[in-house]
């Protein structure tokens, strides 16, 4: 584990510079989401009462969380993965010293986790904050956030060492993200989709996560132990593969 | 290092074409050839990145493909493309990347420092890599290969596109390596490179190895003592080139200007004069490595 650390270690020496220009998307966004959606739209929801005796802006904060948590774990495996295989060459640099390519593609996703647990950890108590939080529950919010996260990063990681152009990160996120997370039970229940997209709903990881995450903060949301544990080994399942996959293809990448 | 029968290919392009090299310890050994050469490949699968699809490689005693790990933390790599963090700054590049090695925090500080003052980098330590000049970063990828005291450094086209002064530093500072008794492995497509700092090279064409010895041997073996380059202007060179064969050894005819071998350059210039052929310019000049790569491939080394 040492050697990946040591990767990890690199990333946050140049993060401590840049922390600063990620605040946005990785905090303030989300709160802006949270505030919008939950006043505005939660005016017209709870006045319609919806979704029974459960506030709109308390539904879709452990949706937005979950949904945060998967837009980082995509980013990080986009754009940062191209520019060190391609533009700044550091994975290439990397392997050129005792670090195995296992080691490369840990240390990254450990970086992966700490960005989560930081954003997640923050937009909960900011939630909390705003009495968006009913249960002790929340604390392991985070957990299933990084979980998502890396369901996302370790294929997407496994994506961008395929490919040599970032023209495509464009349409993964207009065909892929964004759907994603309109459709998996973020802002409105999945029950009230067409049944096709439903299917949809429940191979996203997004989906499940939500599941998770909406069980930890709301307690008339709560799962079954059996249920939550289904719910995790999916996202598990999905981290597995993904990082198998990313290790063939970094792999393949870098030694020939 | 030792290397028999090396190949690498990508999909069905050969780009080493089975090759035999020993470096011993304490040399500077060199690969000589022109860009596609095969030179770059070669350095990846001695460094134990690029997995060998041929043949069989040692590293310090070590088998390359399964002792990759081990070699590599003895090894100093310093690639063709630099692959510096412009996100930290020199001093930072340098600790990170200690660190892969497993070098603990202080050390790394302290190794830092002494490379910093071993590349005259110390004034520019808490700077950004960004607006370092192309040799200042040379110099720093030169520094970051020695963090982990290796007993090779393998160097990839260390100079090519820096200004002459910045080479000369650079080559001062791996001379002074070589005083230390580190093994230099390295890649030019530069002679006067490869005349500098090699004790021994290889002239590598087309992922083959064409000829290999001191670049003293090389010259003797494949070239005459002294060129006469001789140029005519605009006119056609072919004609006049039959017309000086007898004069020389062998006769090469470039684009620009005709070379005759021969071992008495003054000689020969004044034979040319007798013949009536009169030349725009005429140079004698000692053989070099470019005139060994010309006889062995026909063609030029720097295109
Ligand atoms: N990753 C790669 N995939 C396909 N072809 C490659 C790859 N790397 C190098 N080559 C090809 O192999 C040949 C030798 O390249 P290289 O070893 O970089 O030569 P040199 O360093 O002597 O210029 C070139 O024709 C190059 O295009
Ligand atoms: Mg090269």
């Amino acid at each position: 584990m040492a050697p990946a650390f040591s990767v990890f270690e690199g990333y946050l020496v140049a993060y401590r510079r840049t922390w600063r220009s990620s605040v946005f998307a990785s905090f303030l966004l989300p709160l802006l989401f949270v505030v919008g959606f939950g006043l505005s739209v939660g005016g017209y929801v709870d006045a319609r009462g919806s979704l029974g005796s459960v506030r709109y802006l308390d539904y879709i904060v452990p949706g937005l969380l979950a949904s945060n948590a998967m837009q980082m774990g995509y980013a990080e495996s986009a754009y940062p993965v191209m520019g060190r295989f391609q533009w700044l060459g550091s994975y290439h640099a990397m392997a050129a010293t005792p670090l195995r390519i296992v080691d490369i593609l840990a240390g990254d996703l450990l970086f992966v986790v700490f960005r989560v647990l930081t954003s997640t950890a923050v937009f909960l108590a900011v939630a909390s904050a705003l009495g968006g939080v009913h249960s002790a529950w929340a604390v392991l919010v985070p957990f299933a956030c990084v979980l998502l996260a890396l369901a996302f990063a370790t294929p997407g990681a496994a994506f961008t060492a395929s490919i040599e152009r970032d023209s495509h990160f464009a349409l993964v996120q207009r065909f892929l993200v964004v759907p994603l997370s309109l459709f998996s039970g973020v802002f409105f229940p999945i029950a009230a989709l067409p049944v096709a997209l439903r299917f949809l709903a429940y191979a996203s990881p997004l989906w499940h996560a939500v599941q998770l995450c909406r069980a930890a903060t709301l307690p008339g949301f709560g799962l079954t132990p059996l249920a939550a544990a289904g719910h995790a080994g999916y996202l598990a399942l999905w981290v597995g593969v993904g990082f198998w996959l990313a290790l063939a293809r970094f792999r393949h990448r870098l030694t020939r | 290092m030792h290397a028999r029968g090396l190949v690498k290919r990508f999909g069905s392009f050969t780009a080493v074409a089975g090759i035999d090299v020993d470096v011993r310890a304490g040399e500077a050994f060199g690969f000589l050839g022109p860009n596609g050469a095969g030179k770059s490949s070669t350095m990846r699968m001695i460094g134990c990145v690029s997995t060998p699809t041929g043949g069989t490689l040692r590293v310090l005693g070590m088998d390359s493909r399964r002792e990759g790990v081990a070699i590599r933390a003895r090894l100093g790599v310093c690639p063709q493309q630099d692959t510096l963090d412009p996100e930290l700054t020199v001093r930072e590049n340098l600790v990170t990347y200690a660190r892969y090695f497993g070098i603990s925090r202080a050390v790394a500080r302290e190794r830092a420092a002494e490379l910093l003052d071993f590349v005259q980098l110390t004034e520019r330590a808490d700077s950004k890599v960004e607006p370092l000049s192309g040799g200042m970063k040379r110099r720093l990828t030169i520094a970051r290969a020695l963090v982990n005291e290796p007993q090779i450094v393998l160097l990839d086209e260390p100079t090519t596109g820096l200004d002459p002064q910045a080479r000369h530093l650079v080559w001062e500072r791996l001379f002074r390596l070589k005083m230390q008794g580190v093994t230099l492995v390295l890649t030019t497509h530069y002679m006067d490179e490869a005349e500098q700092l090699c004790d021994r090279l290889v002239v590598m064409d087309g992922g083959r190895i064409a000829a290999e010895g001191s670049p003293r041997e090389l010259i003797e073996r494949y070239s005459t003592r002294e060129v006469v380059e001789l140029r005519f202007g605009t006119e056609p060179l072919e004609d006049r080139a039959a017309k000086l064969a007898p004069l020389g050894e062998r006769v090469e005819v470039l684009p620009d200007r005709i070379l005759v071998y021969a071992d008495d350059g003054d000689a020969t210039a004044a034979a040319v004069h007798r013949l009536g052929v009169t030349p725009a310019s005429v140079l004698v000049r000692r053989s070099g490595l470019e005139d060994v790569f010309l006889h062995l491939t026909g063609r030029s080394l720097v295109d």
